[in-house]
């Protein structure tokens, strides 16, 4: 299963007795599953045998692709979904040319993919496709 | 399984209430807890944007004005957001409409993290309900720019390259500033922004180069902005005091949208700014005739429904 550690939103835990706090850092601003990532860390805490609960979020510093950690690398890849690059996240200078990256399709391991579009079904992911299975697949956007 | 066409024709309707493929039903009546099913159609009740985020304010910045600070970059968010997913169902392709749905969802998050913000420094404890659905026209914040209607798709890439460029280089430079969650909203958009500028750059080059028709409807559609982006460089008393003067970013950001322009193989437009009316506008509440409209669509519900809960 991945995680919200897996994924770098889980941003720390603090115990105290049967008190726990943990804080969360949204992917993106408008990202509507904040909500429900909130709510089910609440809960589970809850069915963990903690009493008292508290979820709140931390936005600085702001949260980024490098924060998914190598196993959940492998876990979004497992799932078909082609996981970010390390370092420069996102498009920080002015580029008039286009981008290239090497993708490898998370299917068949090919390199020979292109992006079909950089929106996709979530603010987090891009469509791309794989020019050797055929297969159209999601990729997480260095942010 | 019960068709309620088949039942309907035989003269008894299927009710469907007692339906139980009735999806909303369904959800209704779904365990409300956190783990339920219901919490898919009604919420979890973490609803604050800010959630137990820190509030206090930092020694030496002025709650008013950081409010009223807060308000005009929610508003120009939130508007130009409401901009943005009128395109959902119109836009030339199914990939330009998800990626302007995706643009639109960015702002209305950074929207309602400013509006909260706003309701915390202003110290009326207002909700981003409260501001978004509850003000007059004459109450936003917001620059003309993001309220003018919508027009052809060129339009559209026009606005997002002179709002995305000028937007990058304000939230560049909030990330240093004295307000903690003023800072963390900057630095989370400027990834953002980032993403809406190279998209808008990338269509402003593909039309500008692209057909003789293509290049004369993105020169028009950026001719006909231009009059509007001079009102994101100049500075109202509230950000003078809080030390934030837009003025400065008047001269790297028109270096940068001429690069791309030049680049298109467009020319930057000469036109002299819009007017203000008696000295104000969109961040004193002057705004023009489109903002009513736009509101009226956005508040609705909520005005039809007044509190209503789920």
């Amino acid at each position: 299963m991945l995680t919200l550690a897996d994924l770098g939103v889980l941003a720390e835990v603090e115990q105290d007795g049967g008190a726990v706090t943990a804080w969360l850092t949204p992917t993106y601003s408008g990202c509507p599953a904040v909500a429900e990532m909130a709510a089910d860390v609440d809960a589970r805490l809850r069915a963990a045998g903690y009493s008292e609960v508290r979820v709140r979020l931390r936005l600085d510093p702001p949260w980024s692709t490098d924060l998914i950690t190598e196993a959940g690398r492998r876990k979004l890849a497992e799932a078909g979904i082609a996981p970010p690059q390390h370092g420069p996240a996102g498009p920080g200078v002015l580029q008039l040319g286009p981008i290239r990256r090497v993708v490898h399709c998370p299917q068949c391991g090919s390199a020979d993919t292109e992006e079909l579009s950089r929106f996709g079904s979530t603010a987090c992911k891009a469509l791309w496709r794989c020019r050797s299975c055929r297969e159209p697949f999601d990729r997480i956007k260095e942010i | 399984m019960t068709d309620a066409t088949t039942d309907a024709t035989a003269g008894t309707t299927a009710d469907p209430r007692t339906d139980d493929d009735h999806v909303y039903l369904t959800l209704s009546e779904a365990s409300p807890g956190p783990e339920g099913e219901a919490r898919w159609a009604y919420g979890t009740g973490f609803a604050d944007p800010l959630l137990g985020v820190d509030t206090d304010l930092p020694p030496g910045v002025d709650g008013p004005d950081l409010g009223a600070y807060c308000l005009m970059l929610g508003d120009d968010a939130l508007v130009l957001s409401q901009r943005l997913i009128e395109w959902c169902t119109r836009a030339p392709e199914l990939e330009e409409e998800v990626a302007l749905a995706n643009l639109g969802l960015d702002l209305l998050g950074q929207a309602r993290q400013l509006l909260t913000r706003a309701g915390q420094a202003d110290g009326t404890g207002r909700s981003e309900d409260e501001y978004a659905y509850w003000r007059e026209e004459h109450d936003f914040r917001n620059v003309r720019l993001v309220e003018t209607p919508n027009g052809d798709f060129a339009h559209c890439v026009a606005r997002l390259l002179l709002f995305s460029t000028a937007r990058l280089a304000l939230y560049r430079r909030l990330t240093g500033y004295a307000d903690p969650v003023l800072a963390a909203v900057a630095a989370r958009g400027t990834k953002e922004l980032a993403y809406h500028r190279e998209y808008a750059t990338a269509w402003t080059l593909r039309l500008g180069d692209g057909t003789d028709y293509s290049a004369q409807r993105m020169q028009a559609a950026l001719d006909g902005l231009w009059p509007l982006l001079d009102e994101l460089f100049t500075a109202h008393p509230v950000e003078l005091r809080l030390g934030v003067d837009p003025a400065e970013l008047r001269e790297p950001v028109l270096r940068e949208l001429g690069e791309v322009i030049a680049e298109a193989g467009l020319t930057v437009s000469q036109a002299a700014p819009l007017a203000y009316v008696g000295g104000r506008a969109g961040r004193d509440g002057v705004h023009t005739e489109a903002l009513g409209p736009l509101l009226a669509e956005l508040q609705v519900v909520a005005r039809a429904h007044p509190g209503a809960t789920w």
